[in-house]
């Protein structure tokens, strides 16, 4: 047990200092860098628990995907504009509603851990009963595709409404745009692409008209 | 003193992975030239030791005896850790590929994931030595590959699913054991050509090779790279290539199987059927590297976004369907 006792503390040591490093750096490609840091070592710590195949996902996921695509959006921003807006120009006028959002998410978050002291026949999780014989996959995918279809299903359809929605503020058609139609590169044939002329003397042929 | 056997061995069977691999990827750079030059009536490197072998050792040791330059611009850090990310993930990964039944350093529930999650990481040590170098190439070629990389990591993820739905397990020996009657390459051919396309835009191979196009961004994100950090970045992206072969062994090829279980062929011990496979693999990346001109990037990305998605896509219905009507739906450790 001692050597799963370090590792435990390495990971969420790493984890937490890496979380505070997130919101303290100076640099905002570092604070994307620190958290990465941070899934990758809360993936560990998943892992480690035995749930081997949300570790994987949360790896797959966040660190594969999201942070990749957050990291190209941060690097793309000219940071170095905004960070003497942010820290060295006037008072910053986004304090008052990031410490409204903040205390409501405190509250709300309150209100949900507190509301399981008053929750009668609440089951902790230590005394569940795990079932060994399967993978944890199997077990994860046996719940999510039988008893919470419904809400695996519709937060797959809020997923697409969010991709949808972010197409559509995006999207402008663009003119002047260069495209490569395949369909019609192909269908040209010889009597629309190749034209035999009789060529007048000290005159040439007029070409695009 | 039990813990300390136990590191001593793991430490022991990691070494007698990883050098193996080193010098398999040495070995593989030269067979890549090779092959390249042949194609193109050359004779390609065949001076230094039998056959030229020895050709990879000597450009490894000029790498290390040349000066590493930083550049004054860099974000120091991050230029130095890009090339030690890249070189550990492309060897991190072999931990879990089957070289026969027991040979494998870890034989993990969810195999094909970590696979799978460590090559999706594999685009870091891209974007940060890219972005560290503070140059315009580098950048450029940084931003491309970004996203060259996830969009084909997407069409990867959906192969595996097709692959996943006919075995019943994320474990790569029971994959590997599902296809003792029949090879995925098969019933799955159409996705076989998918992933192993999708492996050239993956691993950053011509024709998919836009990160580093020479013609427009000199050497893409590896442009202020110098000496030793230049060559860990070349190793890792060939260890890389060999782990997407391995990868496609496993999943279409049958592992480390024979490819009929009779005589002549169940005698050959399973790694070298595996070894086989890879290097088959590799020789196709390698020809295909020869022949195939540079895509264009909107042609890329049309081809991984409008064709490979919605194909494999459709593939998977397909096969869910196939399975599920002929009652073929793999039970496994239900």
């Amino acid at each position: 047990m001692l050597a799963h006792a370090i590792f435990f503390y390495f990971f969420s040591i790493l984890a937490i200092f890496s979380a505070l490093m997130v919101i303290t750096s100076r640099s905002t490609v570092n604070s994307v860098f620190f958290l990465i840091l941070d899934f990758i070592s809360v993936g560990c710590l998943f892992i480690m628990v035995g749930a081997e195949f949300l570790g994987m996902i949360l790896l797959i996921v966040y660190v594969g995907a999201v942070a990749v695509l957050f990291l190209f959006v941060v690097m793309m921003l000219n940071v170095a504009q905004q960070k003497q807006s942010w820290f060295v120009g006037q008072k910053s006028t986004h304090i008052p509603s990031g410490l409204i959002v903040s205390v409501l998410i405190l509250l709300e978050l309150l209100v949900v851990v507190g509301g399981w002291k008053y929750k009668e026949n609440i089951m902790s999780s230590s005394n569940l009963v795990i079932d060994t014989s399967i993978t944890n996959t199997h077990s994860i995918g046996s719940v999510m595709y039988t008893d919470y279809i419904l809400y695996f299903q519709l937060s797959g359809v809020i997923l697409l409404l969010s991709m949808v929605g972010a197409i559509i503020l995006t999207y402008r058609k663009r003119e002047n745009v260069k495209t490569q139609s395949y369909l019609k590169q192909i269908s040209r044939d010889k009597a629309s692409a190749v034209m035999l002329k009789d060529v007048e003397f000290n005159k040439g042929v007029k070409i695009d008209d | 003193m039990e813990y300390l056997n136990t590191l001593i061995n793991e430490i022991y069977k990691i070494i007698f992975l990883v050098i193996p691999i080193l010098v398999s990827v040495a070995m593989i750079v030269w067979l890549d030239r090779r092959v390249w030059g042949l194609v193109q009536k050359r004779r390609g490197p065949n001076v230094v030791g039998p056959f030229g072998l020895f050709q990879t050792l000597a450009d490894a040791l000029k790498y290390i005896f040349k000066e590493i330059i930083i550049p004054a611009s860099a974000n120091k850090t991050i230029f130095i850790l890009a090339p030690i990310i890249t070189m550990t993930l492309a060897l991190v990964a072999w931990a879990v590929i089957p070289l026969s039944e027991t040979l494998v350093l870890s034989n993990i529930n969810v195999g094909i994931l970590y696979l799978f999650a460590i090559s999706s990481l594999g685009v870091y040590g891209i974007i940060m030595g890219g972005w560290a170098s503070n140059s315009k190439y580098p950048f450029l070629g940084a931003i491309r590959s970004a996203a060259q990389m996830v969009s084909y990591e997407v069409s990867i993820g959906i192969i595996i699913i097709n692959v996943l739905l006919c075995v019943g397990s994320l474990n790569l020996n029971d994959i590997v054991l599902a296809q003792k009657n029949l090879w995925y390459v098969i019933p799955l051919f159409p996705m076989f050509v998918v992933f192993f396309i999708s492996a050239l835009a993956e691993t950053n191979r011509p024709p998919f090779d836009l990160p580093e196009a020479e013609a427009e961004l000199v050497a893409g994100y590896q442009t202020e790279y110098s000496g030793m950090m230049y060559a860990m970045f070349w190793l890792g992206e060939y260890a890389n290539i060999l782990l997407m072969c391995a990868m496609g062994s496993i999943l279409f090829l049958g592992g480390w199987l024979p490819p009929l279980d009779i005589y002549p062929f169940n005698v050959v011990p399973a790694p070298f059927w595996m070894i086989f496979k890879i290097l088959f693999l590799f020789f196709l990346f390698a020809i295909i590297k020869a022949i195939v001109p540079r895509y264009r990037y909107d042609q890329l990305m049309r081809l991984g976004w409008k064709v490979f998605l919605p194909f494999s896509l459709i593939y998977v219905v397909l096969t869910a369907s196939f399975l599920l009507y002929f009652d073929k739906l793999p039970k496994g450790s239900f």
